[in-house]
């Protein structure tokens, strides 16, 4: 690793000031993810700000039934959090789902959210790789692709966004607060990554030297019932091949609220905005679920080894929407 | 090597103000196995580097260096973390228990209940990763995670069940230690051992 300053804010301020939105600072969450990559030389910071000691880690409920979740709480404590299994099982499943008990000890959820992609290629500083190096081409379109995307990607770069919890405040509408030289505002979570497009080094909206603050989770109406799934290679310790995130509400059986998020399939969390609307105001049998689900799925354009990815989504989605919308969940 | 005892005290500490340009290493207190440790680190170093190199703790390996393995796992305030992911200047004033803090805690006979445990069932084969295979399954429902902390068996349990060691959520426990000679099968019974 390259030599490194280090600092240790103990206000927002002093944070935001130390990174001066300066392409070579980064923040410091858990750095389970970010130290990897410096090891690797795929990030080269000159200065790191160690966001650890600000105390956002608190996890509240707010009067009005929303949570707010620090930038910096823990993946373990968000996860066993008791507001989180009460309102939002989705939630505790999509983080116990993800890596290992030591490192969800370490990760933040900010962090997590801002995870870097596992494409290999991108990993690799010896092959080319349009978000590593703009430009330099994608070693993934043409190279071993079983992992990476079949919706919205682009001819510049076909990763995936590796993170579970993403998936789950996907289809839970959480909302990202950040704090920048402009002041604060608020994204959707829906609305904070990016797609590929010309530019994959660009992976979210935010604006250089903007930190992330906290996550809102909006109060889930009385009767929601939630569930992630995920698919891998093997049953423990692995990032997703396809996952699926659900959130229903259901009154004397018809669909009064439905929200579907895929993970693993896209440069971010996907929104199967198709699947919700046909799903909505029904009462669906299982063969109705299986056309909604294929209403998102139709546009899948897989890659040379992807195209199970297709059949392994529609399965996932399938499973937990059927099971959600006849669960007697309502009141 | 990136850590090392320092003697030559340069460099303000990393909580100073305007610690920022070219300053790339600071002297810092490492509080490891209830003592204080103090030493001068490359910013750069990780937790298990300074360990290993600066403080001769050498109970932790370097496996994989990338977070895969679990064999340099330690407790950082109580809970098991990865070091070789953790940068040591970061980790200033925090409570670090090593495997050796572990053993000088043990009890009566001088073993701790899960090397009994391990040792009883014969569990290991080559031993690399025996200093840390076999802790998450003790550590689990006392401090080392906070309860419902496995997908196995707990998603449908409410949040404050006690925790249900069943040989699958040992194994996922465990999920977080890779034995490149698959001595796994003894570990989760060890574990089981040592905490129903
Ligand atoms: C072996 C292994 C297996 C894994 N398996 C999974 C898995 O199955 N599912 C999954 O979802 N994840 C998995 N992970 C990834 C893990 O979840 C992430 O590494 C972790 O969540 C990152 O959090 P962190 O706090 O350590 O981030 P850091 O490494 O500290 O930061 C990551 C990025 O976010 C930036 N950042 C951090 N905090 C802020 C902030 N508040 N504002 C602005 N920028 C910020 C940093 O500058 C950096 O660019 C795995 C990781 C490993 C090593
Ligand atoms: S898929 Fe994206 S991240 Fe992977 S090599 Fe291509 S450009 Fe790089
Ligand atoms: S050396 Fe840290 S996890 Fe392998
Ligand atoms: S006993 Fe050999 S690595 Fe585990």
């Amino acid at each position: 690793m390259k030599p490194i300053s280090y600092v240790n804010p103990r206000t927002l301020k002093e944070a935001a000031a130390a990174h001066g939105g300066r392409p070579e600072a980064r923040y410091l969450g858990g750095g389970t993810n970010l130290v990897d990559l410096m090891k690797l030389g795929v990030e080269r910071p000159d200065i790191l700000v160690d966001l650890t000691r600000l105390s956002l880690d608190a996890i509240e409920e707010q009067p009005d039934g929303s949570l707010r979740v620090g930038a910096t709480a823990r993946n373990s404590d968000l996860a066993a959090h008791r507001a989180v299994g009460e309102h939002y099982p989705v939630l505790a499943q999509a983080l116990l789902s993800g890596s290992s008990g030591q490192l969800r000890n370490m990760a933040t959820t900010a962090g997590n959210l801002l995870q870097r992609t596992r494409c290999g290629y991108f990993q690799d500083l010896s092959r080319p790789c349009n978000k590593r190096v703009p430009g330099s081409g994608c070693g993934a379109i043409e190279g071993v692709n079983r992992e990476h995307a079949i919706l919205g990607h682009s001819s510049h770069c076909v990763a995936t966004h590796p993170s579970d919890l993403a998936v789950a405040l996907a289809a839970l509408d959480a909302v990202v607060e950040l704090v920048g030289p402009g002041g604060v505002r608020s994204v959707p979570l829906t609305e904070f990554y990016r797609l590929p497009q010309d530019r994959p080094d660009l992976e979210t909206v935010m604006r250089p030297g903007e930190l992330v603050t906290a996550v809102l989770l909006p109060a889930a109406p009385a009767g929601c019932v939630s569930r992630y799934r995920k698919a891998r290679d093997r049953a423990g310790y692995t990032f997703a091949l396809a996952s699926v995130a659900a959130v229903v509400r259901l009154e004397r059986g018809v669909v009064r609220q439905v929200a579907v998020a895929f993970g693993g399939l896209a440069h971010r969390p996907w929104r199967a905005r198709r699947t919700e609307a046909a799903l909505l105001g029904t009462s669906p049998t299982p063969e109705a679920v299986e056309r909604a689900v294929e209403a998102e799925l139709a546009d899948a354009v897989p890659l040379r080894h992807n195209a199970y990815k297709v059949e392994l989504a529609r399965g996932l989605a399938h499973e937990v929407l059927t099971s959600l919308t006849t669960r007697p969940g309502t009141t | 090597m990136e850590a090392r005892n320092g003697r030559s005290a340069h460099g303000p500490g990393p909580a100073a103000r305007g610690a920022r340009h070219a300053v790339t290493e600071s002297r810092v207190t490492l509080r490891v196995n209830d003592a204080d440790h103090r030493v001068e680190l490359e910013h750069s170093a990780t937790l298990l580097e300074a360990l290993r190199e600066a403080l001769g703790l050498t109970a932790s390996q370097k496996g994989c260096d990338d977070g895969l393995c679990g064999t340099c796992t330690v407790l950082l305030e109580g809970r098991r973390v990865n070091s070789c992911l953790l940068l040591a200047v970061a980790q200033e004033g925090r409570e670090i228990i090593t495997v050796e803090g572990l053993v000088a805690a043990d009890a009566d006979d001088g073993r701790h209940p899960l090397r009994r445990a391990a040792e009883d069932r014969d569990v290991l084969r080559c031993a690399y990763c025996a200093p840390e295979q076999h802790r998450p399954a003790t550590e689990a429902p006392a401090a080392g995670d906070a309860p419902g902390t496995s997908v196995v068996t707990e998603i449908d349990l409410p949040a404050d069940a006690p925790v249900r060691l069943t040989a699958d959520e040992v194994r996922d426990r465990l999920s977080g230690h890779l034995c490149r000679c698959g001595a796994y099968p003894n570990g989760a019974g060890a574990g089981q051992d040592v905490v129903v």
